[in-house]
């Protein structure tokens, strides 16, 4: 054989071969793909930030499409329209999408609490919350630095007066925001329901609260009294309110003496 | 044959690092680096593609170009042959380990065009090494691959907290730090020879 045909005929029978043994091997190896999970798949948002509880968008698809869960609802991202999506595929009623929020549960702003070192470190709270505690009096509550602001994919979040801040219109409830804030300090409410919330986790006892932070909570018990619910609880030196027993009657706000007690802010 | 393979895997490993020392595979390097779980994924990933792709490549090599003197189609036939054999490994992956499937994601596809991979199998015939010789160097190429994007993992994490000026913030600083883990590694030269002297 010449020169020339010698390679044609030998990288031409390898990339044969080659292409023989992906052929069978794609066949031998085939994975079952079940195709309502695909199609679920598809009507999902592709965020994967896990909102749902499951392990991202293929995780959650994967479970309704076999059946381990019949909440199409639970997508908040998406809201209604991806639930009622779902449930067509499914062949089902669509469920409930409770509209959920992340709320920053402090009010420490530069007039609530005053500074006690000038800080002039990196500009992340994860840093600065390990030099004495952090700048501000108050050792609870939200550092200010915007480490949240960095993490939130829909830039639902701004700093303002010293404090992070929230836009309800924008927040998609992806818990992003939670799992880096090194407080803690970000909890998620439903939107459209009217419940109060204690905005301070300030762990001190009341005195101690009190020289931090104009609006903390003082753990004296007023609300837990004025409630008809039962809802509110104190735990940790700070007040809770059940969101699930909270019927938003509001009579705790007024009787807060800190004033740490208010509606969601929309 | 033992104390000449020890020599080979340590000098794969650390003169002559694939990443740090021949800038084989910086691509991954810089691209997949940013977090410690991602460089580990990627890193297992190419360590069993290089091994695997000279355990194919040097018999093909042998018994198929260098008796038809057609050494000239090595590149072409070897990027071939790595392509296809990605594409195995992924099926056989997606169909036993489909969590590790899922955890190396994107980065093994990406392996199929990683020069690293390619240069150490053209490496080992330009040495002229034998089988067990090439095997050793690829294992070697892939863990030295891996230690120098977990170094660099750890620096790019640490970077990610650091008060950086404003005009190096990103790529620019990533590249001055990847020089310098890169000096870093010029600490091993001659380290090999004289040891195994």
């Amino acid at each position: 054989m010449g020169p020339i045909l010698t390679p044609i005929v030998i990288v031409g029978a390898l990339g044969l071969v080659l292409g023989l043994v992906l052929a069978i091997a794609a066949r031998v190896f085939a994975v079952k793909v079940n195709e309502k999970a695909e199609k679920i798949r598809e009507c999902l948002p592709g965020a994967n930030c896990g909102g749902c509880g499951y392990s991202g968008c293929d995780g959650y698809a994967a479970a309704l499409a076999d059946g381990r869960t019949d909440k199409t609802g639970l997508c908040s991202p998406g809201g209604h329209e991806v639930a009622q999506k779902v449930a067509d595929v499914l062949g089902v009623e669509a469920g409930y999408a409770r509209q959920m929020t992340a709320v920053v549960l402090c009010q420490g702003n530069s007039h609530n609490v005053k500074t006690k070192i000038n800080y002039v470190g990196a500009s992340s709270c994860k840093m600065a919350t390990q030099l004495f505690g952090g700048p501000k009096n108050c050792t609870y509550g939200c550092l200010g630095f915007g480490d949240c602001v960095k993490a939130c994919p829909y830039e639902a979040i701004f700093i303002c007066g010293g404090i992070a801040r929230i836009d309800p219109g924008k927040c998609k409830a992806c818990r992003k925001c939670m799992s880096v804030c090194p407080r803690g300090l970000i909890e998620l409410y439903p939107v459209n329901e009217k419940h109060t919330i204690v905005f301070c986790k300030n762990g001190d006892k009341g005195s101690d609260t009190r020289k931090a932070c104009l609006q903390g909570c003082l753990a004296c018990t007023r609300c837990v009294r004025i409630c008809k619910n039962d809802a509110i609880t104190i735990t940790d030196n700070h007040a809770h309110i059940d969101s699930e027993k909270c019927t938003g009657c509001g009579a705790c706000i007024p009787e807060c003496p800190a004033g740490a007690i208010n509606h969601l802010h929309l | 044959m033992t104390k000449e393979l020890l020599a080979v895997l340590l000098t794969a490993i650390l003169t002559q690092n694939f990443i740090l020392c021949r800038f084989l595979g910086i691509c991954p390097f810089l691209g997949v680096s940013k977090k410690f779980d991602t460089a580990i994924g990627m890193s297992v990933a190419v360590i069993l593609v290089m091994v695997l792709a000279t355990a194919v490549c040097y018999p093909i090599n042998q018994y198929v170009l260098v008796p038809k003197d057609l050494e000239y189609l090595q590149t072409i036939v070897f990027i071939l042959v790595i392509a296809s054999l990605v594409q195995l490994v992924e099926i056989i992956l997606r169909k036993y380990l489909k969590s590790l499937y899922n955890a190396l994601g994107i980065y093994l596809p990406l392996i199929t065009t990683n020069c690293a991979v390619l240069g150490v199998v053209l490496l080992n015939i330009g040495n002229n090494y034998n089988f067990i010789t090439s095997i050793v160097n690829s294992l070697g190429g892939g863990v030295g691959f891996m230690i120098a994007m977990i170094m660099f993992s750890g620096v790019r994490e640490r970077l990610e907290t650091s008060d950086i000026p404003r005009f190096l913030r990103g790529l620019p600083i990533t590249l001055i730090a990847a020089a310098l883990t890169s000096c870093s590694f010029l600490g091993f030269s001659g380290i090999v020879d004289n040891i195994f002297r």
